[in-house]
């Protein structure tokens, strides 16, 4: 099988983010890492490579510094790389979809391609609709069930409110992975090592033909959610404590 | 003036509340005329609650060429032709699991414009506040295409009756299956429960509740509060709850009117996905739980001991 993963290169989940001036942010001054979703979208190509024989190609569109997350990858088990360079680290979904429907369909033939379900900084959430649409192939989001069988994918997942869909796709198909489908490998030394040896292709949003034009939206300004200050500590017995709770509640705050 | 179209998400033919929300936001663009559009449900039912709220027209849309419920894709295509059919300038709706989906394939399919996850949304100035880097700021983002796509966070925005009459209708869309995805099966697995991401009120339990069981504990305090059940990364991965249950980066991003955190140490990552959250109560054992430096009241005790209490004193002051 030929599968492509599509990831990104995001900062840690844990990173406090510093605002500079009205749009960007301080990426210096924090941890980087593969975006959470993809690990799971990494960990299902290399399951069914294992299983099915064939190759697992990552795919990133981002800064140099990205090739972190190539890395990160290939330690799980993927062959190869592309890195889609550009200079920031937000690239509106538009052209990013067509940057990696173009490197991959420069690259060769896909069976699958997976990609975490969103991206934990810009929380897009379309990105994977877009390839789809660019490439005239079907997509699944949030996948958290997956069967493959005489060329059907058929893939589970959760729609609110406690229920779940069973849905039937053809291969090739775009599938957004997350969070049930599998547990992602810590990769091991070696495989760290190794993975310092596998091959990463660098090009550009011009190698590829895409340009800039087709952007609809645009990232103006970026503010810190405003944290609480401290909670007004209750006292007294659990009691008391409670039903001064319940008071609050009702009577000042009007939420009950 | 402009046409803004509300895609209306329903429950077992019933218009969800956090639909009214979506509607205070259209409402309050200016004097246009807003167009709710029914995939699902009955336009002639939902008629009453939508002109409460402000719509000017219920639309029933359909597919000539299939059954909506079985295709996403049906569902995007008819969408794309009833913007078409209404000259909407924009199209709002929730940022649900489903509203996120059906969007997202709509803004693909037609190479519009898209936000998820929005705040608030000024179709004027063509902007919208949305969720960025999980919950810790918030985007402007600008738009610049021929129509707007907005999908809000449910409760987001807190519903304001508008009664308007509204006229009801049906649009059949000259559309076709393109037959890539097909729905096989849905299961519903818990019965009446209400969606984590539009419950009104939540009550979610962190490791300390030591097992799956120990849940009901909460869930007779939430069902007392209208509300629904939640747990912790922590908890989810000990096995104790199931991974929709999640509310945090990894989880589910939630906004509720009132957020009870119970065992909760106050995790960077679960704050992402909950201090949009009106108010938000804190118990834990530990007096220096980072969580009390970031929610609103906060009482320091065991879970065991505290959120009986509360369902007690719940039960007396209905």
């Amino acid at each position: 099988m030929q599968i492509y993963v599509c990831a990104k290169h995001v900062p840690d989940t844990a990173a406090n983010i510093k605002v500079v001036g009205e749009n960007g942010f301080d990426d210096a001054g924090c941890k980087f890492i593969a975006n959470p979703y993809d690990e799971y979208a990494v960990e299902q190509a290399v399951q069914l490579v294992e299983k099915n024989g064939g190759e697992v190609v990552v795919v990133t569109v981002g800064k140099a510094a990205a090739a972190a997350t190539i890395r990160a990858a290939m330690a799980m088990g993927a062959h190869r790389g592309i890195l889609v360079t550009i200079a920031n680290q937000f690239l509106d979904s538009q052209t990013t979809a067509r940057a990696l429907a173009a490197a991959i369909q420069q690259d060769g033939k896909p069976d699958i391609i997976f990609t975490g379900k969103g991206a934990v900084d810009s929380e897009g959430f379309q990105t994977l609709y877009r390839l789809a649409a660019a490439m005239e192939l079907p997509v699944v989001n949030e996948i958290n069930r997956l069967e493959i069988a005489d060329g059907k994918a058929t893939v589970g997942h959760e729609i609110g409110g406690g229920a779940r869909e069973v849905l039937e796709v053809a291969l090739p198909c775009v599938l957004g992975t997350t969070k049930g489908l599998n547990e992602p490998r810590y990769p091991k030394f070696p495989d760290i090592m190794k993975a310092k040896k596998k091959p990463i292709k660098e090009m550009t949003l011009a190698d590829l033909g895409v340009s800039l034009d087709g952007a609809q939206s645009e990232l103006v300004k970026l503010e810190k959610v405003p944290e609480r200050t401290g909670a007004k500590m209750l006292g007294g017995d659990v009691r008391q404590a409670m039903e001064e709770l319940v008071r609050i509640l009702k009577e000042e705050e009007k939420v009950i | 003036m402009a046409t803004i179209g509300i895609l209306i998400e329903t429950e077992d033919g019933n218009v969800k509340d956090t639909n009214f929300g979506v509607l205070t936001a259209a409402r309050s663009q200016g004097d246009g005329t807003i167009v709710a559009l029914m995939l699902d449900g009955s336009a002639d039912g939902a008629k009453a609650v939508l002109e409460k709220y402000g719509a000017n027209k219920v639309v029933q849309v359909s597919a000539a060429g299939g059954d909506l419920s079985t295709s996403p894709d049906l569902k995007a295509r008819a969408l794309a032709a009833a913007i078409d059919n209404y000259s909407l300038d924009a199209l709002l709706g929730m940022a649900s699991a489903q509203g996120r989906d059906i969007f997202a394939r709509l803004a693909a399919s037609m190479d519009l414009p898209l936000a998820s996850d929005c705040m608030a949304v000024d179709l004027a100035a063509k902007t919208v506040k949305k969720s960025h880097f999980s919950g810790k700021t918030f985007a402007t983002v600008k738009m610049s295409g021929p129509v707007v796509l907005c999908a809000l966070r449910p409760n987001a925005i807190e519903a304001v009756e508008a009664p308007a009459d509204a006229a009801v209708e049906s649009f059949a869309a000259p559309v076709e299956d393109p037959c890539l995805v097909k729905v096989v099966d849905v299961k519903k697995e818990a019965a009446d429960t209400v969606d984590l991401t539009e419950a009104g009120v939540i009550v979610t339990g962190g490791r300390p509740i030591a097992s799956a069981d120990n849940y009901k504990i909460l869930a007779e305090c939430a069902r007392l509060l209208g509300g629904t059940i939640g747990a912790s990364r922590a908890a989810v991965d000990a096995g104790f709850a199931p991974h929709a249950m999640q509310v945090g980066q990894t989880g589910k991003t939630v906004s509720p009117r009132l957020y009870i955190g119970c065992g909760l140490s106050g995790s960077v990552q679960h704050f992402a996905g909950m201090k949009t959250s009106k108010v938000i109560v804190a118990f834990n054992t530990d007096k220096d739980a980072p969580i009390f430096e970031k929610c609103d009241y906060g009482f320091v005790g065991d879970l065991f001991d505290i959120v009986p209490v509360l369902t007690e004193v719940l039960k007396e002051k209905r």
